[in-house]
Parts: structure tokens; C-alpha cells; sequence
């Protein structure tokens, strides 16, 4: 009997093996029972040596990228992305391959006692195939991280960029973290379209919340405070701490085209006194100062 | 052969881009802006670009132009109606266009250009 041969007459046994596989993972000291129930990891291996035995029985080839094989390795795409979600590691999703390895053993070492060439053959097969799978669930894993990932990340910079409405006609754009070119895109953007959708003449920039200004950053300011003014719109920078003011002068950034303030509090007076508002307070006659 | 309209709005002239503009088409359109400047005795230009999803440097220095004739011909120029994407497109390309005031609408623009009338003492 031949290796192959042997491997298929093995994989028959559907229902003795399964059993024998879901005990010894059951047996396992990997075993996460706290993450899933017995029923679905019962379910998940019988589907999976299904599906082994019906793409060994018709592929002849021993690479998973073949045609043959593409039930299966679908197959493990949703187990190791379901798996990604429950919590497991990827190492514990490719265990759950590669102990497959341990349940068919001992029935090829039976089947081909008197033939150890034919042994080393199937065994050497059968871990070809079980490692290729084991690291597909892998590497399906690590892809599904990064999509969670970047979608996260895509989130944050959304999050994190909003645009206030301070008074009418007054826009206010609290930035808090590093500004790099990714980021300022998204604050132009949000900043122009929030300038068209209220009609904003004013808009103020508080950088209290951006911790170094380099001139990269400044570049950044300025681009923002360029495009607002094709749009009708001025801009005043405000927020600015003591030490980013001496570290602008450093540089030698040139912001003298940006009206600039020291607190949000100073831009928003300026503001309103551009926009021929004023706060009075209640109760009184007098002309504010400021 | 197309040419891009110029209306009159009491002492303002006021054009409207709404279609690709090639170099016949932008020579003719200073040609005959500056015309109707002189004519009209018009006191402000306001150009519309809200129809422009697409504005590259030639454009820009075309809008430049004409803000500059127009300044030597003792009228203001304002646009209005800039996309934001144009925006950002102009302001990547380096093209800040200074010296052409911009306003967000027909209102805000015909405002400006009459502050800026005042200002600059026209009766």
C-alpha cells in the first residue's frame, strides 16, 4: 500500500478519527473551554476533516493553492477570523490544525506497520499539508488584526479632528495630537466643508493640544490657514504655549501672515469684535474692554 | 466660437465660469473683461468658479491675470464659489493666489467688493 493510498484509507475512518481528535484537544492543556463551548469546537473539527478528506481524496498535488484545496482553506479563513473575535492567540488557532497531526499518527503507523519507507512517506505528507494550513490560519489572523487596525486608526483620525461652531460665523478647531500630512488632509477637509455648510467668515486653530511644532508641522498651519482663506474664510492660530512660541523663533517660522493668540479665550474677543459682536455682560452700559 | 458671458450687476461685472477653459478661451475672456471694464466703468469684477471641480495651475494664473488687469483698470476682483477640493488642490499646488480676495458665495463676494469700493474711495 502506498503512502497515499494509506493516508486516504485512514481518513475513511471519519468518524473514529474525529472522535479520537475532538478527545485530545478536549485533553489539552491549550484547551481554551472559557473562550468556546465543546459543541462548537466539535463542529468546527468535524467541518474541517470533512473537508481535509474530501480535497485530499481528489487533489493529487501537496500545495494548498491549488484549487482542490480552496474549500478548505475558505474554511479556516472564517474559523481563524471567528476565532479572532472570541479572543484566541494565533498560535492557539494553529494548534487547532496542526493537532491533527497527533490523532492521525498512530492509525498510519497501524496501517503501514510493515512498510516504514511508506510510513515516513505518508507522515511526511501529512505534515507538509498540516503545517501549509497551519500557517495559512496564521497568516489569515494576522491579517484580520490589521484590518481591525487601520480601521481603528481610520476612526481615531476621524474622532479626532472635529470642527465647533463657536458663534455664528465663528468656527472653532480644537487640534489635539501630532499634525502630520495624513492628518492635516483630514482637517482641511473637515474644516472647508464645515466653512461651506455654515458660512463661517472666522475660523480658530488652537494647537493647545498638539505637543511639538516643528516645521513641518508649521508648513501644515499654514497650508490649512491658505486653503480657508480661498474659501472667504480668515484664520487665527490660538493655544500657542510659551514654549512653542520660543521653539516657532528657533526655526525661524515665518507666521507673520496668521494672526496669532496666546489663549483660545484672546482669539475668540478678536473674533467677535471682527465680526462687529461684542459680550456685555448683564446689567451694564458700558463698552466692554478687550 | 464659445465665450464666457459677462453680466452686469450695477457696478459690478459678473462672470461665471462654468466650462474647461482652454487658452483661446481665457485669452478672449481677458479680452473682453478688460473691454467691458473700460466700458461700463465698472468698479468690481466678481468671477464665479462654483461649477469648477477641477482648477490646475493654469487657471490659477489666469484668475491671477485678470485680478491684475483689473487693478490697473482701478476695479477690484473678487471669487467666490471655491470648492473645497479646489481649495486644497490649489493650496498643495502652491498656488495661494495672492492678491485676489476670495468670499464663499455671490453675497458674501458682492459685500466684500463693496467694502472694498468704499475703501478705496470710487464714487
Amino acid at each position: 500500500m502506498t503512502a497515499t493510498n494509506a493516508l486516504e484509507k485512514v481518513l475513511t475512518q471519519e468518524q473514529e478519527v474525529l472522535a479520537e481528535w475532538v478527545q485530545q484537544q478536549l485533553a489539552a492543556n491549550t484547551l481554551r473551554s472559557d473562550l468556546m463551548k465543546e459543541s462548537e469546537l466539535r463542529a468546527q473539527s468535524r467541518e474541517f476533516l470533512s473537508l481535509f478528506r474530501t480535497a485530499f481524496a481528489t487533489g493529487s498535488a501537496f500545495s494548498i493553492n491549488s484549487s482542490d484545496w480552496a474549500p478548505v482553506c475558505e474554511f479556516l479563513s472564517s474559523v481563524s477570523r471567528s476565532r479572532v473575535l472570541q479572543g484566541f492567540t494565533s498560535s492557539e488557532t494553529a494548534t487547532f490544525v496542526l493537532s491533527l497531526k497527533r490523532t492521525l499518527f498512530e492509525p498510519l503507523r497501524r496501517e503501514l506497520e510493515h512498510d516504514p519507507a511508506a510510513f515516513a512517506q505518508a507522515l511526511w505528507n501529512l505534515t507538509t499539508l498540516l503545517d501549509q494550513l497551519g500557517l495559512y490560519t496564521t497568516e489569515v489572523y494576522q491579517k484580520s488584526r490589521e484590518a481591525v487596525i487601520s480601521r481603528q486608526q481610520q476612526e481615531l483620525m476621524e474622532l479626532s479632528t472635529p470642527v465647533v461652531q463657536l458663534w455664528e460665523g465663528i468656527l472653532a478647531l480644537p487640534l489635539i495630537g501630532t499634525l502630520d500630512s495624513a492628518r492635516t488632509q483630514v482637517v482641511m477637509e473637515s474644516l472647508l466643508q464645515a466653512i461651506v455648510r455654515t458660512g463661517a467668515g472666522l475660523a480658530i486653530i488652537d494647537i493647545t493640544g498638539v505637543p511639538t511644532v516643528d516645521t513641518l508641522v508649521a508648513q501644515h498651519l499654514l497650508k490649512t490657514v491658505a486653503a480657508a482663506r480661498l474659501m472667504g474664510a480668515d484664520c487665527i492660530i490660538s493655544g500657542i504655549r510659551p514654549q512653542i512660541a520660543q521653539t516657532i523663533v528657533h526655526l525661524g517660522v515665518d507666521l507673520s501672515a496668521v494672526v496669532t493668540k496666546a489663549t483660545l479665550a484672546d482669539a475668540f474677543i478678536l473674533a467677535l469684535r471682527r465680526t462687529n459682536s461684542s459680550l456685555v455682560a448683564p446689567g451694564t452700559t458700558n463698552a466692554p474692554k478687550g | 466660437m464659445e465665450k464666457i458671458p459677462i453680466l452686469k450687476m450695477g457696478r459690478f461685472l459678473l462672470v461665471t465660469i462654468q466650462v474647461d477653459m482652454h487658452d483661446q478661451l481665457a485669452l478672449q475672456l481677458q479680452d473682453d473683461l478688460t473691454a467691458r471694464i473700460v466700458h461700463d466703468r465698472a468698479q468690481g469684477v466678481l468671477i464665479d468658479i462654483s461649477s469648477l471641480e477641477v482648477v490646475d495651475s493654469f487657471i490659477g494664473r489666469m484668475i491671477s491675470n485678470i485680478a491684475a488687469m483689473a487693478r490697473v483698470l482701478d476695479a477690484q476682483t473678487v471669487v467666490v464659489g471655491m470648492q473645497p477640493a479646489v481649495a486644497i488642490t490649489l493650496v498643495e499646488l502652491g498656488l495661494s493666489l495672492d492678491g485676489v480676495r476670495t468670499a464663499l458665495n455671490v453675497d458674501k463676494g458682492m459685500a466684500l467688493l463693496r467694502e472694498q469700493v468704499a475703501e478705496s474711495g470710487r464714487l
